[in-house]
């Protein structure tokens, strides 16, 4: 399991390849919150590699998509395969985020 | 459990680095059993997970002298897991939130137990030398 980020234009894409759980969540948090640092206000989180997000990896989510909209910037994601999507749609997160069919689609939304 | 098989039975650190190597063993006996593919790819996976990471960090506080014992047992049609901890256990009824609700839904936790008993066919405690959490998944 392991996070790319690379930018695309103005958004930081962040690429969740294996599994975003307990053991690795606190990875991806302080990778985005290093690039919000920075300056950085756009965010993409694209599922395409991931296998499974377990409470603490969704609550993660939860709580970056706080910290940068505090920051005057926007989370979205992109590419959630249909367990993925099944887990968003049973916790409600569905409604909480903005998500893309695609990485195209989402960069093309901001 | 009459004619039931164990189909693991192991013992893990307090260390939440394991739990991905249970799951994977937990996810081919699923698909060994030829359960639905979102059962062994969704259910189980995220349901384990978060039974094993309360075990680790709640039960036994990820104190390194302190272990996991996790379960899989075959029964008839159904996948069941067994996780005991050394803990002081927790009240199943008084842990439950819905963290659905409007002024739950951008709260960073509360979502673990929700989950365990969306996708489980039941969550069940029990105490068996530590306290333990039975998950049953009926095919």
């Amino acid at each position: 399991m392991s996070f790319s980020i690379k930018k695309q234009g103005e958004v930081v894409v962040v690429d969740v390849e294996g599994q975003l759980i307990v053991g690795n969540r606190q990875e991806l948090k302080q990778k985005v919150l290093d690039e919000l640092e920075k300056g950085e206000k756009k965010f993409l989180i694209d599922f395409s590699q991931t296998g499974y997000i377990d409470s603490s990896g969704l609550g993660v989510l939860v709580s970056l998509s706080k910290k940068i909209r505090e920051q005057g910037g926007e989370l979205r994601l992109a590419n959630l395969n249909d367990d993925l999507q099944t887990l968003f749609e049973l916790t409600k997160l569905d409604t909480l985020f903005q998500i893309s069919d695609t990485r195209e689609r989402a960069l093309e939304s901001f | 459990m009459g004619g039931a098989t164990v189909a693991f039975d192991l013992s893990i650190p307090s260390d939440v680095q394991y739990i991905e190597g249970i799951v994977e063993l937990a996810r081919q006996r699923c698909r060994e059993l030829k359960f639905p593919a979102q059962k062994c790819s969704l259910n189980v996976p995220v349901a384990l997970s978060e039974a094993l990471s309360n075990a680790i960090l709640r039960g036994n506080e990820s104190l390194p002298n302190k272990h996991v014992r996790v379960r899989a047992i075959i029964d008839g049609g159904s996948l069941v897991f067994e996780v005991v901890d050394e803990g002081a256990g927790f009240d199943l009824k008084s842990s439950n939130i819905d963290c659905t609700t409007p002024e739950n839904v951008e709260k960073e936790e509360g979502r673990g137990l929700f989950l365990m008993q969306r996708l489980m066919d039941s969550v069940e405690s029990f105490v068996d030398d530590g306290n333990g959490v039975r998950l049953t998944l009926r095919r």
